[in-house]
């Protein structure tokens, strides 16, 4: 298998108009909804001028290339996309080869590998183009043979004969096959004959992997390339005043010192390349810098500042999202009030990668190669910036190494692109680790106020929340700051909307130039946290069982069904006194996780974490090992959040600039974990985030358990419980 | 600017490098070996290490000067077909998401195994926790190694 990336021109060329194959995609035509898409063959795109979305093509040697529109940084679309193809097309996988398609919103819909989308935005497409290449194949091999399509089946690469046992591979038909009309309405398999999907089958990008050779952003080379670092302003909206670059000139190896500017939301990021033969040399000419900053007009901030200044928000009154019966009215005559005030802190995304761009301007185009998440996106915006129609700018996808939400954002690209249009040669930008940690945009800090009524008997009767977090959409240019994040009740399961009937849910945006971005599971990685450790301190005060509880409110079947597995899995009811057990059940991008924590006292009198039971519920799924995977992958990247790091800002600056101050959790700090994925065919949910929400609430309410200390703040050490 | 002469994955390569300059960006920028990976520059993170003579070292924070007359070793030199019991527990296990740090574990691992074995998990631990894996991989990597042992093992007793 290799990985490539081509243009679609070069790949159509490969496909089928040298007549070799047959190359078969889908469009959305104009106007049309995402479930009235048709289906295309390349020439008879090709004659009707219009474009493919994502496409198959099968040569006469029966080789079958895939596009994967979508990024590899390590959640497995580079896997799964392909197995969901191969499951109707019915092939091996070791007889498809994928290649990362270019960026190109028009051809391939949204690319934005976000959200958890991958799987649950484009099943059906990805099924229906393998299912219909399938059915072609078919038609061609019947009138190959002259009998009737239902006399032939698809196995394997072949099609094969029911009465004559004969059989064709798919090779010997791409010809015939690529003259024939897509079938109109192709039935997909049922879920029971699946032979390929929700199989653990294993990555095809992991050999990749282990002997060096996957290549990252930060292992592209080109000829003639230049690498360059920048010294950015530290104090995110600050300005150039005056450098001085006559040393790091003097620097063997630099060839070029240029201020550059990149757009951040609705401000510029002002910096001065230095532009070198070698990335030392360019890493040693910044270090002779002198640059004086203008750092006048915005305030600089320190974390305590921050945080009392979103305490102070949550006075004011809220941007309602959600609200249903008199919330406030029933909270102020209940029969119990409880109230907590929840504190989550700003985060660097920190994907071991750290941020970098390849960009070679050649005048009237531009060529970007990148570890990057939204090549559509970079497309877009590099036209306006640096003055080149959309089609001009070619943006590929490398693998990432992390992603995280941060490698969706086109800042680094920018710079890529202005800095070799400023030297007029290719040009690979490299972020140090102390610039990705302290540059941003991180995730943003939040303090959240819960309020509840209880009734005598336990039961809810007024559920209030209110955020003051900085707000993710306010950053951008013109945008209207009366409007709500949109992501209050993120996090929570939507069951609570059903059994809840007087409820508020708001939030205060609050003031600060610091940079904010998703980081994995967004606004679920902090919402679930303040929601789920307030639920528990309901069941609490109700004096209930947390998972009978939780049970009283999610009434649905899923619900019930994964509220009962957790309980079995777990062996709940057998805790022991000496012991502490948390439960939390969150839900994100479409999928509920509910996670077990057992926590215990050791020898030495610190708490240790025991064991992590995760049940996931992500409806139809894929891989089974690769949702495994990704669902421990999620708890250690929660663990970091609420026990190991977080960023601090000191006069307007980051303070965390490496990993010896912003830990990381290790080998020797994960705890048994143990995952079970719910078999059922709903529609599809996420996989690469949802289930990173649940597990820090579930760790405090363990702590609660053994304890009675309640944590309300992240991040906490483990060791001082 | 001095010239040197490295003996990386058993073939000797001669170089131009400031004495300073660390032996990561040597194999990556001049020999072009990108399977080594930079992470944080600090020795902190594992992801750029490479064998001194069998030894893990952090090749961000080594100066070439260095690593003269000494066998380097990166995991392209490990080998290239994944056949060495490491990459094949690797392999079983699907250790790897991002894959970023991978090659830094794998050398660490292998440098583990070299010396020791049979691992027990506080062997496990005291030779892999100076490596960070964001992707959260570690307990797929515990049980690589204890893979990897078996296939060690088993082709020592078959000798």
């Amino acid at each position: 298998m290799i990985t490539n990336n081509v243009s679609r021109r070069d790949f159509i060329k490969i496909g089928s108009l040298s007549s070799i194959g047959l190359t078969l995609g889908f469009y959305l035509p104009a106007g049309a909804k995402d479930n009235s898409i048709e289906f295309l063959t390349a020439e008879a795109a090709e004659n009707l001028g219009i474009e493919l979305n994502a496409w198959i093509s099968i040569d006469t040697s029966g080789k079958v290339t895939l596009m994967n529109h979508r990024s590899e940084m390590g959640q497995g679309s580079y896997q799964t996309v392909p197995q969901i193809i191969a499951e109707e097309l019915e092939v091996n996988l070791d007889q498809v080869k994928i290649l990362f398609a270019p960026g190109d919103g028009k051809k391939y819909g949204s690319q934005l590998t976000g959200g958890s989308s991958t799987v649950r935005g484009a099943y059906k497409q990805l099924m229906k183009v393998g299912a219909s290449a399938r059915e072609m194949l078919i038609e061609a091999a019947a009138n190959k043979w002259t009998v009737n399509k239902l006399d032939c089946y698809a196995e394997n690469g072949f099609i094969i004969n029911k009465t004559s046992g004969k059989k064709f591979g798919y090779g010997e038909l791409v010809l015939e096959a690529s003259k024939l009309q897509p079938p109109k309405d192709v039935k997909l398999k049922e879920p029971k004959n699946y032979k390929i999907i929700r199989q653990p089958l294993p990555r095809q990008d992991t050999p990749l992997k282990t002997n060096g050779t996957a290549i990252f952003g930060l292992d592209k080379k080109l000829p003639g390339m230049l690498y360059a670092v920048v010294e950015r302003n530290p104090r995110f909206a600050g300005k150039i005043k005056s450098f001085d670059d006559s040393e790091a000139k003097k620097v063997p190896g630099v060839r070029h010192v240029i201020p550059v500017k990149m757009s951040v939301f609705a401000s510029l990021r002002e910096g001065v390349a230095v532009v070198a033969d070698t990335l030392w040399a360019a890493t040693q000419g910044r270090k002779a810098l002198k640059i004086e900053w203008d750092d006048t007009g915005f305030e600089h901030l320190n974390t305590e500042q921050l945080f009392s200044r979103m305490r102070d928000d949550l006075k004011k009154p809220g941007l309602s999202q959600r609200t249903g019966g008199n919330a406030e009215a029933m909270f102020a005559k209940a029969d119990k009030k409880v109230e907590a005030v929840y504190e989550t802190p700003y985060e660097s995304h920190s994907c071991m990668e750290p941020l970098n761009c390849t960009a070679h301007f050649k005048g009237d185009s531009c060529e970007i190669w990148g570890p990057i998440q939204a090549p559509d996106w970079i497309q877009n915006l590099l036209s306006g910036l640096i003055g080149l129609p959309p089609e001009k700018i070619t943006v590929n996808m490398t693998f990432l190494g992390g992603g995280f939400g941060r490698k969706a954002f086109m800042d680094y690209p920018h710079e890529a692109a202005v800095i070799s249009k400023e030297i007029k040669a290719p040009v690979q930008v490299v972020w140090t680790r102390e610039d990705d940690m302290t540059q941003g945009p991180f995730r943003p800090g939040a303090v959240y106020e819960c309020k509840a009524g209880l009734s005598k008997n336990g039961n809810i009767q007024s559920f209030i929340t209110k955020i003051a977090a900085q707000n993710m959409d306010h950053q951008w240019p013109g945008a209207d700051k009366t409007i709500f994040n949109g992501s209050d009740v993120e996090g929570l399961p939507e069951g609570y909307f059903e059994s809840l009937t007087h409820y508020s849910f708001s939030d205060v945006p609050t003031e600060s130039p610091i940079p904010v971005m998703w980081w994995r599971s967004v606004y679920s990685s902090t919402n679930g946290f303040a929601y789920e450790s307030f639920i528990d301190e309901l069941s609490r005060e109700a004096g209930q069982d947390p998972l009978d509880f939780r049970r009283k409110y999610l009434g649905s079947e899923r619900y019930q069904t994964l509220i009962n597995t957790l309980e079995e899995k777990s062996n709940w009811k057998a805790r022991g006194k000496n012991e502490g057990w948390g439960v939390a059940i969150t839900e994100c991008f479409k999928t509920t996780v509910g996670e077990i924590v057992k926590v215990s006292r050791k020898a030495d009198g610190k708490i240790k974490i025991d064991k992590v039971i995760a049940v996931m519920d992500c409806g139809w799924y894929v891989n089974p090992d690769i949702v495994k995977a990704q669902v421990e992958g999620s708890i250690i990247m929660a663990l970091g959040a609420a026990t190991k790091h977080e960023t601090h800002f000191e006069d307007g600056k980051a303070v965390e600039k490496n990993f010896d101050s912003y830990k990381m959790p290790r080998i020797n700090d994960i705890p048994e974990i143990e995952v079970h994925i719910m078999d059922n065919d709903e529609k599809p949910g996420g996989v690469g985030e949802p289930s990173l929400p649940p597990f820090s609430p579930a760790l405090t309410n363990a702590i609660f358990d053994l304890t009675g200390k309640r944590i309300r703040k992240l991040p906490f050490l483990l060791e001082e419980v | 600017m001095a010239t040197y002469t490295l003996q990386i994955n058993q073939k000797a390569h001669t170089v131009e490098a400031d004495p300073k300059m660390p032996l990561l960006w040597v194999i990556r920028d001049i020999v072009g070996l990108t399977g080594t990976k930079y992470g944080c520059g600090i020795a902190q993170c594992g992801a750029c290490t490479v064998h001194l003579n069998g030894n893990p070292v952090r090749s961000c924070s080594l100066p070439v000067s260095v690593a003269v007359n000494k066998e380097i070793t990166t995991i392209e030199g490990i080998s290239e077909n994944n056949s060495h019991p490491v990459q094949q527990a690797w392999i079983k296990e699907q250790v790897p998401q991002c894959g970023y740090c991978q090659s830094g574990q794998i050398m660490a691992a292998t440098a583990l195994l070299k010396k020791n074995a049979t691992p027990d998990d506080k062997a496990i631990d005291s030779a892999m926790q100076g490596h960070i894996c964001r992707c959260g991989t570690y307990p797929r990597i515990r049980k690589a190694i204890k893979t990897a042992s078996q296939l060690i093992n088993q082709k020592a007793s078959l000798k």
